[in-house]
């Protein structure tokens, strides 16, 4: 190699470092600014009696993680999210594949029904939770679904303020599920268009009788990938907890003690009058291990990444 | 008049949508004038027709600062709060407070010298949670309270008499209830959030005792309050109801035959009703007991963060303590709410006869103001017990057992400083 080659190599290397950083640069500061100055921010603040300030200078240690485990009604807002999820992640992934199988198997009209299906996604979660409470749910006759009741010769019920039984799961989990079903069905078709026609027909050669068997045996297990797919982003959504339990629960003195995910127990705690910045940034904190262990669990227990031949 | 629910809905969306055109520069714009340093004042959003005009009015006619009015919709109290953290928050604000954490915190600066010669004008229940350490923080700008009300039609027709005890009122309640009315409205949370300590004071106990303890640490609490779990098992109480308690609508449309709301509804209340309607405090408990309302004010404030804090200081004692005519113009000219000085009070034609008399002496014979010791934590854990008293019938005893545990530590923190 000449020593004019050596150079315009040595350039082109040099011209790709400036590039590389004009391209990500800016993404790279922004998520450093945005992301881990407030992430690390967060977890300073965790250690400190942080009322009412950003910059504290007391000092408590692992005080506020201590004060937070031992308080009852952030444990119970954990609790809260466990059955959240374990109501949501079922329900919503039974309910999107049944839509998927459903709409897959029409002949006719299909472009239409995916779209109907698929509309509610659009639709915020402040504005549907607020129908929700206010028209289709509300506690007087003139409800919609006191209207039901009334003509069944039933009683009103008040969805969102009994406890026993706890009806607000039926108008939280309904909303989410109306939200997020159509969402996810787009994600299961697509998935079944990917099946190949030619397993469904050798399934026929070899005798499979259409439905539960070939379900079974054929569709459920291709849509493996999909399925992984779905299972985690629905779990990381319930996770994220906050729109719809906020509107639907909250009034202008607070929250009541039931159904309180973690994030509106912090949200009251660091934000609004409470202020106390240092035990929210301490839960925060402490959500975010949660997150991250359950996330990597999952992941090795599907085989997240996996490939296909493993 | 009735409101609908689709007109309710209609003009919550068409405010909604006004709102969000609103600009949020902070600086300049409507109600500027005058020279001498920029001054942002903040107020939350009121929703009687004129406020934002009256106070933008008042802003523009102060000579010595420009002063340009924030009207600031949504969550007040986070925006200020966050507001406070940093340079850009306002120089003068309004605020439901100013809380102990703000005071400690040095966000708020010392009024004191501004009440001099007029201190004894305010009304004492009001300007003691303003003041710590023997220093006032803010100065209260008008008292707002609440009560019961009662269709006396319907009291009649259910031959029961107004309730005088809390025990009266639980029976009245059950007596009121059929298929289509309920008995009482306490709020969509079967009262726990409205009515705080009010249950407390009504039983001759208080939130926090004037040396700084735990007020409800007796029997006598976990007696009141059980009586208010009494009133749910018996599904006397409306809830769930779309307009929630500090609306009258609910009473209006006949929903429930008692509603526990404010003065401010009181307009609405008697040009809808007329004559058939009363007022009542909260009904006392007990042989200690005595009727309590529950008494607040939101006050004005200077932020320790501004660049003008003496301006702040002199625009605000020339609105707040000078000008008597614009304090008694925002008190009774748009909403309802009882002036906060003693002076303005007795001369108000407005609160002359009628229920708004009934309100005044509720709140001078009655009233008791949240006690600036009773933090957000406290309350939190409170409510969350008086919730669970209510609705799930848990055990009053244990469940304050907890609270004045939570409590105390709770003062001790706030006492230390």
């Amino acid at each position: 190699m000449s020593a004019a080659q050596a150079q315009s190599a040595k350039r082109i290397t040099r011209n790709r470092t400036g590039w590389f950083w004009v391209f990500v640069g800016p993404f790279v500061l922004g998520l450093g600014l945005f992301t881990y100055v407030p992430l690390g921010w967060s977890v300073w603040l965790s250690f400190f009696d942080a009322h009412n300030t950003v910059t504290p200078d007391r000092f408590v240690g692992l005080d506020n993680y201590i004060a937070l485990l031992r308080d009852e009604a952030f444990r119970s807002s954990l609790w809260t999210f466990c059955v959240f999820t374990l109501f949501i992640v079922p329900t919503t992934y039974a309910a999107s594949l049944a839509l998927a199988l459903m709409v897959n198997r029409l002949r006719r009209a299909q472009a239409f029904f995916r779209s109907v299906f698929f509309l509610p996604a659009a639709c915020s979660y402040v504005v549907a939770a607020l129908i929700w409470k206010m028209s289709l749910f509300n506690g007087v006759r003139f409800g919609l679904a006191n209207t039901l009741l009334g003509y069944a010769g039933a009683d009103s019920v008040a969805w969102l303020s009994t406890t026993d039984p706890p009806w607000y799961w039926l108008v939280i989990v309904t909303v989410r599920l109306w939200l997020q079903a159509g969402f996810y069905m787009i994600l299961f078709l697509a998935g079944l268009q990917r099946i190949s026609p030619t397993l469904y027909e050798a399934a026929a050669v070899d005798g499979a009788r259409p439905g539960w068997q070939v379900f079974r045996h054929i569709t459920f297990p291709q849509l493996r990938a999909t399925s992984v797919a779905v299972v985690l982003l629905l779990v990381i959504n319930a996770f994220q907890a906050f729109d719809e339990f906020y509107n639907l629960l909250s009034d202008a003195r607070g929250y009541p003690p039931y159904a309180r995910p973690p994030l509106v127990y912090l949200y009251y705690t660091a934000l609004g009058q409470g202020q106390n910045l240092g035990l929210g940034s301490a839960g925060a904190v402490l959500l975010a291990l949660i997150i991250a262990v359950v996330t990597v669990g999952q992941a090795r227990w599907f085989g997240l990444g996996r490939k296909e031949a493993d | 008049m009735t409101i609908s629910r689709r007109g309710l809905l209609a003009t919550g969306a068409a405010v909604g949508l006004l709102t969000a055109c609103g600009s949020d520069t902070g600086r300049g714009g409507a109600g500027e004038s005058g020279s001498g340093p920029a001054l942002s004042q903040w107020y939350h959003q009121y929703g009687e027709q004129g406020t934002e005009q009256a106070v933008k009015k008042y802003a523009a006619a102060y000579k010595k600062a420009r002063v340009a009015v924030q009207w600031r919709p949504g969550n007040y109290d986070q925006q200020t709060a966050a507001a406070l953290l940093t340079t850009s928050g306002p120089d003068v604000f309004e605020v439901n407070g100013p809380s102990l954490d703000q005071i400690q915190g040095k966000q708020v600066a010392d009024l004191t010298e501004l009440f001099e010669g007029v201190k004894d004008d305010f009304n004492p229940a009001v300007l003691a949670p303003k003041t710590y350490d023997g220093r006032i923080w803010g100065i209260p700008q008008v008292i707002d309270m609440q009560m019961l009300f009662y269709r006396k039609s319907l009291l009649e027709d259910a031959g029961v008499r107004p309730p005088r005890t809390l025990d009266e009122l639980v029976d009245t309640a059950a007596k009121l209830t059929d298929k289509e009315v309920k008995g009482l409205f306490l709020g969509n949370d079967a009262g726990a959030g409205v009515l705080g300590g009010t249950p407390l004071y009504a039983a001759g106990l208080s939130l926090v005792t004037d040396d700084g303890k735990v007020g409800f640490d007796d029997p006598a609490a976990a007696r009141a309050l059980g009586k208010l779990h009494q009133l749910y098992a018996d599904k006397s109480l409306l809830l769930g109801a779309p307009a929630d308690w500090s609306d009258p609508s609910a009473f209006l449309q006949g929903l429930t035959a008692m509603q526990w709301s404010g003065l401010w509804a009181l307009p609405a209340v008697q040009k809808a009703l007329g004559d058939d309607f009363g007022v009542l405090p909260f009904p006392k408990d007990g042989a200690d007991g005595a009727p309590s309302v529950p008494v607040g004010a939101y006050s004005a404030a200077v932020s320790t963060r501004s660049a003008h804090q003496e301006a702040g200081k002199d625009f605000l004692k020339w609105l707040w303590i000078e000008r008597t005519d614009y304090q008694e113009d925002f008190a009774l000219g748009y909403g309802f709410h009882i002036p906060a000085r003693i002076s303005l009070a007795k001369r108000a034609d407005k609160l002359k006869d009628g229920a708004a008399a009934d309100a005044v002496r509720f709140t001078t014979e009655h009233g008791y103001a949240q006690p600036l010791l009773w933090t957000p934590a406290a309350q939190t854990a409170y409510q969350d017990a008086l919730n669970r008293i209510i609705k799930d019938g848990a055990n009053p005893e244990s469940e304050l057992k907890k609270v004045v545990r939570r409590v105390s530590a709770e003062l001790a923190r706030v006492t230390s400083k």
